[in-house]
């Protein structure tokens, strides 16, 4: 039975020679520790002072409207919905691997999920910048929830834009609720391991007074099952939602019926891009390679290249449909994507999502760090040019010529969208400062240690 | 006269000896107890009798709430408040709601499992006999307790430190309450 036992468990999710005790004082003390390393600061610091050029660029739309933007008709959406989409396809890398991969009983994600999922809150609170700031009057922005009001109108609920708004907010809710669940037992080992009253009392407030008990692992381990299960089919409806925005309306390039898996599998992709992106300078900064093994990066990197797959037969079966289905406006889309303005966009995103990432089939290209993170740029680079083609080229040239006209972006735009990535540093980088950046109860189940060795069935 | 205590409590250093002794503890007629531990041990939850815990009923109701009250929102109004009129079409147009009919199910039943799970473990409680014991520090590291509460009616000083002792601990004290 012993032995049986031994051969289906995994190798090893982390390194050997852990013991509870090192892996609570590893993790604990990137929090706790006083010396901060210079990566921090600089990473940080560069967080900060994009964070000030978003806050100046919001400054300006403030006082002057939409128009700082390049948003001129047809091109109505440009810049804020493409840095939307992308920002929240990021996200859902860090649910995919908190909730879909516990349910699947992956346990190397025991290592990964915390630093992901801050990743998800953070990258929806970006995305949720775009939409609000792209309103115009984004003061008024409580106008899109249902609310008793003297105006006696009320969202329209058949609208795609709608649904958009409660897809987008229950994600955000329901992600940090999961986080913070999962956050509770880490919040009382640093209570109990910091010396510093200030932090004990913060810590303490927020740990709730966890003290471990039986009783309550047990409340809290089907908590914490129930609420993957809920997150899992709400990760994947959020961006399907999300393209019902494009694929309800009925431009050419968007009225598709695959644009939905198409935009989950694209999710997916970059999440676990920006996954990587983060996972390989932390773990070599913080000389965390014991737990984020480089297991964790080849699976990662797996995953980039099957749903890098998935969405190259998205764009193989987009170019097909429009010569199979005989639509002149659609035939039209994808001439002009393919040779129109916006050419080098559309032959870029193909190199970047398509053809980069074959070399991720090779294990080589997988166990090297550094290639695997300029691999993970590239696709986050490539996903966010396939958001920009669908939505700006679609939009430039549609069914009338004489209303055509060509999307150029201002610097007011780059000063948005670079400043939301400001936004990003500026919140992750607080994170791993304050918290535990890997899940140190869960990584303590990983422990060979941790295993109760029956008597009486062996 | 002596002073009341909260319960005695046992340390141990792996979780194979706090299964075990919470098992005998069971097994010597002991109810009122609790084990504490730095990580979820299913075998701890078998040996305490834990399993039946309401919560996956308070999920599952904060779903359907969610679920009707999302329905509801959008049939009122869609229907009643606000009905528009675009050639004909019927103003139940039920399959438009069903997403955000699914949003408001996933977010209730998320908030309800929140929620459930604080008022289920009785937190936030900020304070709690058990830290009194300063090496429960350790109970979130890398150590493992056992402690029979003094309301356990076969509780009794004397005889519970030497029941605790037989099971061959690192440690036991008294926990103040």
């Amino acid at each position: 039975m012993a032995d049986e036992q031994n051969v289906h468990r995994p190798k090893t999710d982390i390194a050997p020679g852990y013991t509870f005790g090192t892996v609570t004082d590893q993790i604990a003390s990137v929090v706790l520790t006083k010396r901060t390393p210079i990566f921090w600061f600089i990473s940080f610091g560069a967080g900060l002072v994009l964070l000030l050029l978003f806050l100046l660029a919001v400054g300006v739309l403030f006082a002057k409207g939409t128009g700082i933007w390049g948003l001129r008709t047809p091109v109505m959406w440009g810049f804020a919905i493409t840095n939307f989409v992308w920002w929240i396809g990021i996200g859902h890398a860090g649910t995919l691997i908190s909730a879909i991969l516990l349910l699947l009983n992956q346990r190397w994600r025991n290592s990964i999920n915390r630093f992901a999922e801050a990743m998800t809150l953070f990258a929806v609170a970006c995305a949720g910048m775009f939409p609000i700031l792209h309103l115009g009057r984004p003061w008024l922005a409580y106008w899109l929830f249902p609310y008793p009001n003297t105006m006696g109108v009320q969202p329209n609920f058949r609208s795609p834009l709608v649904w958009d708004v409660f897809a987008v907010s229950t994600y955000a809710t329901v992600s940090a609720l999961f986080w913070y669940v999962g956050l509770m037992p880490d919040l009382a080992t640093l209570r109990d391991r910091t010396h510093n009253r200030v932090a004990r009392f913060a810590y303490g407030i927020l740990a709730m007074g966890w003290r471990g008990s039986a009783r309550h692992w047990s409340v809290y381990e089907t908590a914490s099952l129930l609420l993957a299960g809920l997150a899992t089919p709400l990760v994947l409806s959020v961006h399907t939602v999300v393209s019902f925005d494009f694929t309800i309306a009925i431009v050419p390039g968007w009225h598709t019926t695959f644009l939905p898996p198409y935009f989950v599998a694209g999710a997916i992709y970059s999440g676990f891009a920006m996954v990587l992106a983060l996972a390989i300078p932390l773990r070599s900064v913080y000389g965390l390679q014991g737990l984020i093994t480089d297991r964790h990066l080849d699976n990662s990197a797996k995953v980039m290249l099957a749903t890098g797959l998935i969405v190259a037969y998205a764009y193989i079966l987009e170019t097909f449909s429009a010569w199979y289905g005989g639509n002149t406006y659609e035939q039209a889309m994808v001439w002009h994507r393919m040779t129109g303005p916006y050419a080098v966009s559309y032959w870029s995103l193909m190199l970047c999502n398509i053809l980069a990432p074959q070399a991720l089939w090779f294990k080589k290209v997988r166990s090297n760090p550094v290639l695997l993170f300029i691999s993970a740029i590239v696709v986050l680079v490539g996903m966010w040019l396939e958001r920009y083609v669908i939505i700006v080229s679609s939009l430039a040239q549609d069914f009338l010529p004489s209303s055509w006209s060509i999307f150029h972006a201002t610097r007011w735009d780059w000063a948005t969208y670079i400043g939301t990535i400001g936004l990003f540093l500026f919140l992750f980088f607080l994170f791993i400062r304050l918290l535990p950046m890997i899940s140190i109860f869960e990584v303590r189940t990983l422990l060979p240690a941790a295993k109760v060795e029956e008597e009486a069935e062996s | 006269m002596i002073k009341p205590i909260y319960g005695l409590m046992a340390e141990f250093d792996n979780p194979t000896a706090l299964v075990e002794a919470a098992r005998a503890a069971r097994e010597r007629g002991y109810r009122k107890l609790d084990a504490y531990s730095p990580f979820p041990i299913e075998e701890l939850t078998d040996a305490l009798h834990l399993h039946h815990h309401k919560l996956p009923l308070i999920v599952l109701l904060g779903g359907i709430v969610g679920g009707l009250a999302g329905y509801l929102l959008q049939y009122y109004v869609t229907v009643v408040y606000f009905p528009i009129n675009v050639g004909g079409r019927p103003l139940h147009s039920w399959p438009s709601y069903i997403i955000i009919t699914f949003e408001t199910t996933i977010l209730l039943a998320a908030i309800s499992a929140v929620l459930g799970m604080l008022a289920l473990c009785g937190l936030p409680m900020p304070y709690h006999p058990t830290f009194n014991v300063p090496r429960f520090a350790l109970a979130s590291r890398n150590r493992f307790f056992l402690c029979i509460e003094a309301r356990d009616p076969l509780f009794d000083r004397a005889r519970t430190i030497e029941f605790l002792e037989t099971l061959e601990p690192r440690e036991v004290s008294e926990v103040a309450p």
